[in-house]
């Protein structure tokens, strides 16, 4: 019997007194595609943070059914790719380069490894076992489409480009799970598109488990095989269908989208 | 000729010394650079000169009472940042003052300034002993190997906290180790340029090869090479013309930083970059 990818139970955050999450509970199945909706500042973000250790909070979170010092351990394995990766822009990181940062070392993908087979789960690798560092760097390249822009420097690429290298650094440690927080807001159509085929891609074929939060409602309706709409509280979680059936969860993710939207406008 | 300055016993430690110093602080100073905290090495030689100031005070060898006090007031500082949350600017506004003052404190109160302690200030690198010599190349091949062996933490950890923190880099650890590091290096660069000047070997061999648009490796590399060819022929010319070695040094690397910035300007870099990009289009 295989465990959950991800179980999140009571989770709640607060910041100076005021609850950004407030007691959300959700699981993830292995090899999912689950798309969080909600408008900004609905804690998105805090979760995620709160999965990942770099947020305290109330309530259990666990990885693959794992908790403390297993739950770092399996942590590593975790590819994320926030909304926007705050770098120094002057940093003389090639593509290349910045792949490379997200290489694991062997010891912690073996331990990884045989916590993973214990727990009975099955863990698709991207790459062969004999492959070495360079070659999953190529390759993890050549899923998102970089391979050419491998020796240039992250900053000169455009902000949909310097996402997809991003991607291609969570790839290469072999991710049990990726967690991607809004990864192509702001990027235009033509490279969202690549994004979602990267993602389909990675999903059904090397069944990575992922968690993708977006405001693009087409896009999870196309490629989510589950949903989760959230606004501090957790108001739908289930299949895709049920949700994309049920006016009233639309209509108000819509409207807060929409006045959102507008309130970008007015700024 | 051009070579009787290398008979000279003092010139082959100035040398030794100032080679090793320079490709430490170069590599040490490009994490520095890019993690925006390049004056830390300055406060820190303040506090190290307050630190050279103690050991007269209690007529102990005074390197090691700066090794001690730079570096555990870089750790200092780095706890009290994390825990008050003062911005980084202001910590080494704090550093600075307070190190500096510490020292012109003690040298008032014992017997005033000395021709030693000036050449702590301004640096006396052709009167390094063969004990400062065997201490200062030791201590700088120790950082370098640390450099080393910690380099890809480090890298992931200075382009990005958060994912480091998250890829189970134990990123506060690191982050001590690297400004207790760098505290050392400011020690053993005292000598070359002195206290005042140390700033300059960390940041502009670095700001200039940055500017040269290459992968990480090549500007460390680049780097390097300007800091040591810099100090080799500072400390040349500084012989030949008699003037003071560090002066010299500094203002040969800001010549370099110039000329860069000049042919960045006119086009030589981005050109370069402009024809990589076309062949990968083609």
């Amino acid at each position: 019997m295989s465990v959950n990818a991800l179980d999140v139970e009571n989770v709640s955050v607060s910041h100076n007194g005021v609850l950004a999450v407030n007691k959300i509970s959700f699981s993830v199945q292995e090899g999912d595609l689950l798309g969080i909706v909600g408008p900004n500042g609905a804690g998105k973000t805090t979760l995620f943070r709160a999965i990942l250790g770099l947020q305290s909070y109330q309530g259990k979170i666990k990885l693959f059914g794992y908790e403390g010092s297993q739950y770092t351990t399996l942590l590593s394995m975790v590819g994320y790719v926030p909304q926007k990766v705050n770098f120094e822009p002057n940093f003389p990181a090639t593509v290349y380069d910045v792949v490379a940062m997200g290489i694991l070392s062997k010891k912690k993908l073996a331990k990884g490894a045989a916590l993973i087979q214990s727990c009975g789960c099955c863990w698709n690798r991207i790459f062969s076992t004999s492959s070495k560092d360079r070659e999953k760097i190529e390759e993890s390249l050549k899923i998102v489409g970089l391979e050419s822009f491998k020796d240039r420097r992250i900053s000169e690429l455009s902000g949909g480009e310097q996402q997809r290298a991003f991607i291609a650094k969570s790839l290469v440690k072999e991710p049990l799970l990726m967690i991607l927080d809004e990864p192509v807001t702001g990027v235009d159509m033509d490279v969202q598109n690549k994004f979602y085929s990267v993602l389909r891609k990675i999903n059904k074929e090397n069944k990575i488990t992922i968690v993708w939060s977006s405001h693009d409602l087409t896009a999870i309706s196309d490629l989510a095989t589950r949903v989760a709409c959230m606004n501090r509280e957790l108001f739908f979680h289930g299949e895709k269908e049920e949700f994309f059936a049920n006016k009233d969860l639309l209509k108000m993710y819509s409207e807060s989208a929409m006045q959102l939207h507008m309130h970008k406008h007015d700024m | 000729m051009t070579l009787d300055i290398l008979s000279y016993g003092f010139m082959q430690r100035a040398l030794l010394t100032g080679v090793v110093v320079s490709i430490t602080c170069s590599m040490i100073g490009l994490f520095l650079v890019l993690k925006r905290y390049s004056l830390f090495g300055d406060a820190l030689s303040h506090v190290a000169f307050g630190g050279i100031a103690l050991g007269y005070f209690f007529n102990i060898y005074p390197i090691w009472t700066a090794f001690a006090v730079s570096v555990s007031a870089a750790l200092g500082i780095t706890k009290l940042r994390k825990s008050t949350k003062i911005s980084g600017d202001a910590a080494i506004a704090v550093l600075l003052s307070s190190g500096f003052a510490m020292g012109v404190l003690l040298i008032s109160a014992s017997h005033g300034f000395t021709i030693d302690l000036f050449s702590f200030l301004f640096g006396s690198i052709l009167l390094t002993s063969i004990q400062d010599t065997l201490l200062i190349v030791g201590v700088s091949c120790g950082v370098i190997l640390t450099l080393i062996a910690i380099r890809k933490p480090l890298i992931h950890f200075t382009f990005d906290e958060e994912q480091a923190k998250v890829h189970g880099i134990p990123v506060e650890k690191l982050n001590y180790l690297f400004v207790a590091l760098a505290a050392v290096t400011v020690i053993a660069t005292m000598r070359l340029v002195g206290i005042l000047l140390i700033s300059a070997l960390i940041v502009l061999p670095n700001i200039t090869s940055i500017m040269m648009g290459r992968g990480f490796k090549k500007t460390m590399i680049i780097s390097i090479s300007l800091s040591v060819s810099a100090v080799i022929v500072g400390i040349t010319i500084s012989y030949y013309f008699n003037l003071a070695p560090a002066g010299t040094i500094v203002m040969l690397m800001v010549a370099m930083f110039v000329g860069t910035l000049i042919a960045k300007h006119v086009g030589l870099f981005s050109k370069k970059v402009h024809e990589n990009n076309l062949s990968t289009v083609n």
